[in-house]
């Protein structure tokens, strides 16, 4: 053990003899490394990036609300079984509501409808089109978590009287009021006026994924009274605007317990007899992950799998020099051989040369990498990177193997020479 | 001149019977050694002549175990070689052996230091004792004050005393050097030699590969290699013998 660990350290120090006197062979194959994991790491950042964003835009669902929707959140073959349901009517939720009330040691806690639509709006001369247009209760605020940069959102007797209010998302407030404060100014939708009363902290879009920066809420009694769904038909004839509802659960633990229950509310609401199917879809945000999470996987492994083919050039780059250094010291591995070097001395002292110069390649990667990270995130601030720490241990490990792949073919010929032949080597 | 009076009666230390080594070159058999038997005892000085291509190399090679016979015993210390495995053999080469090489094989990028440290490191010794122990041997052959330099800083004759001090270092049973002044002036050439007499004085055991006679004069036995065989094994180095022989 002992004896491996001077083996080892000498091995170290002979790599790095070796590499400083052979400084632009060396440096040029680790370019092939360096390379490699550039493309590597940065492919390992944006993918981190989509992860990262991705769950953003999925906490914006939230992990403990249902959504009642006419289609569900899953790609289905049968489309034509879902398009003729019924659609989902916003007073369902004050049903639902009253029977949550009723129901002792109910799961669920409490029912939120929302219609939305897109729509322009309109303040001086500024204007933003097909903004994401809400309707909804005070109760809304259980359902998700709103960030006010300024000003509140809407409360319960503005959402009862159906005040003309909005609250605007981060990016619309930057384009109409890209110098003053939104906060009671009165903006146009659909040619009604509506006072601006908070603004959304910034949230970050992802992958065109909703977004709160992107849209406006009012209370839904306002939105009915100025906006009909059934109107809104675009050229496809597909029903622009849609309704739901959504309800929030007490205890997410119990998520399928209180899908149970709605659905059974909901069949007492739509008056579907026991033999019936269900006319309309309970969703949580796990569904929807888990039909996007493939997508998100084969990018993952299509993206590591060309840039690891960066890698794996350099390698070759690598196991090459190995060869070349082991055929120039044919004649000092037959001395190392006579001074009582074992084959996996050898063996040992190759590998190690090839891991070095794989580990150097890799460091400088990594850096580079890094500031390039560094300025790709100031120049696309909305360009989802994460640069973590696991990368950087990743990429250590993923050099260190790369070097000890790449270097053993060579380095386990080194060890295999018949000493007296090396001697003879010239 | 150096004959012995008596032969040596220490341990045998080296002890072959009857070996041969064939090299297969295509078509051809080349038979470098047809069948030598041969006994080193502790402490012995053998000078081992011959004209060129008559096997000397091959028969140091075997006796250093960094080769195998084609057949024939070779008893090391007591213990057949043929039974050791590759881990076997280079422990015996680390521990038992210390090689003198024509060309002194040093590497080239390490210091004289490191260069006779490194059969200590592969023997496993703390870097303390490593170093204490390399820098006595480069001491002890004279290189005291150049432990810091590097193959290319020293002369040849020094870069011979290195390679000297590598060999004796780890304390081997037996010194093999294959022509150590083959590539040394005259003058140099005798250096070396007295330091390995020094050496043999101490009690070493010494095997020396020559052509020159005035450097097989050293030894205190000869033997002559003539295509593969022993022609002759006499104690002490007798010039009217040898140039019987030469001729
Ligand atoms: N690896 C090898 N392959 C083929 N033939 C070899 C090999 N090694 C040695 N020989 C042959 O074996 C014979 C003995 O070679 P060896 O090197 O032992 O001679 P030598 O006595 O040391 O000669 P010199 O004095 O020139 O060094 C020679 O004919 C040589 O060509
Ligand atoms: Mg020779």
């Amino acid at each position: 053990m002992k004896r491996f660990l001077y083996e080892l350290e000498e091995s170290w120090r002979i790599a790095y003899a070796q590499m400083r006197s052979n400084l632009t062979r060396s440096t040029l194959t680790a370019l092939g490394v360096i390379i490699g994991i550039v493309a590597v790491t940065l492919m390992g950042t944006a993918i981190g990036g989509i992860q990262v964003g991705f769950d953003k835009s999925m906490a914006v669902l939230g992990d403990d609300v249902l959504y009642v929707t006419q289609w569900p959140w899953k790609p289905v073959d049968d489309w034509w079984n879902y398009r003729d349901r019924k659609k989902i009517q916003t007073e369902y939720a004050e049903t639902i509501n009253r029977m949550i009330a009723a129901t002792p040691n109910s799961n669920l806690m409490v029912a939120v409808p929302t219609s939305s639509l897109m729509r322009s709006i309109k303040y001086g001369g500024n204007e933003v089109e097909n903004v994401f247009t809400l309707g909804t209760t005070s109760d809304f605020t259980v359902t998700s978590t709103i960030d006010c940069k300024e000003g509140r959102f809407f409360n319960e007797i503005e959402s009862r009287t159906g005040a003309q209010v909005v609250v605007i998302g981060y990016d619309v407030a930057n384009v109409l009021f890209p110098s003053e404060s939104p906060i009671d100014k009165f903006v146009l939708i659909s040619g009604h006026l509506f006072k601006v009363i908070g603004v959304n902290a910034r949230q970050g879009t992802f992958l065109g994924l909703f977004s709160w920066d992107s849209m406006v809420a009012m209370p839904l009694a306002a939105f009915n009274k100025y906006f009909n769904l059934k109107n809104e038909v675009d050229v496809r004839g597909q029903n622009q605007g849609e309704s739901d509802v959504r309800v929030k659960v007490k205890d997410k633990i119990k998520l399928a317990e209180a899908k149970d229950e709605l659905t059974g509310m909901m069949r007492r609401v739509r008056g579907l007899a026991p033999e019936k199917k269900e006319d309309f879809s309970i969703n949580e945000q796990q569904a929807f992950k888990s039909t996007l999470d493939p997508v998100k996987n084969t990018i993952a492994i299509a993206g590591l799998f060309i840039t690891g083919l960066s890698l794996f050039v350099g390698a070759i780059g690598i196991m090459n020099i190995t060869f070349v250094s082991v055929k120039e010291r044919t004649k000092e591995i037959g001395t190392r051989k006579a001074l009582g070097a074992r084959r996996r001395t050898i063996l040992l002292q190759f590998l190690i040369e090839s891991t070095a110069l794989c580990l150097l390649g890799g460091f400088i990667g990594l850096t580079l990498a890094y500031f390039m990270c560094f300025g790709i995130g100031k120049a696309f601030p909305s360009f989802p990177i994460q640069f973590s720490f696991g990368l950087v241990v990743a990429s250590m490990i993923v050099s260190v193997l790369t070097g000890l792949i790449s270097g053993f073919a060579p380095a386990w010929s080194a060890s295999r020479l018949d000493p007296v032949t090396a001697l003879r080597y010239e | 001149m150096n004959a012995y009076s008596v032969r040596p009666t220490g341990p045998m230390v080296i002890d072959i019977e009857n070996i041969t080594k064939d090299y297969v070159m295509g078509e051809e058999i080349v038979r470098a050694l047809r069948g030598v038997s041969l006994q080193i005892r502790r402490n012995e000085y053998l000078a081992v002549m011959g004209p060129s291509g008559s096997g000397k190399s091959t028969l140091m090679n075997m006796l250093g175990c960094l080769d195998t016979p084609t057949s024939g015993r070779y008893e090391f210390n007591g213990r057949n070689v043929a039974d050791m495995d590759d881990d076997e053999l280079a422990a015996i080469r680390n521990r038992e052996i210390g090689f003198v090489f024509q060309t002194f094989n040093l590497l080239p990028r390490a210091t004289s230091l490191r260069n006779v440290e490194l059969p200590l490191i592969y023997a496993g010794m703390d870097p303390e004792a490593r170093q204490e122990r390399a820098t006595q041997a480069l001491t002890d052959v004279g290189l005291g004050d150049r432990i810091q330099h590097k193959p290319n800083e020293l002369s040849g004759g020094q870069r011979q005393r290195v390679a000297i001090a590598r060999a004796l270092v780890n304390n081997p049973s037996i010194i093999l050097a294959d022509e150590p002044t083959g590539n040394l002036d005259s003058k140099t050439g005798e250096e070396i030699m007295a330091l390995l007499e020094d050496l043999y004085q101490r009690g070493h055991t010494i095997i020396l590969v020559t052509h020159e006679r005035d450097i097989a004069a050293h030894a205190r036995r000869t033997i002559h290699l003539r295509d593969g065989v022993i022609e002759m094994d006499h104690p002490g180095f007798i010039p009217e013998l040898d140039a019987a022989v030469a001729s």
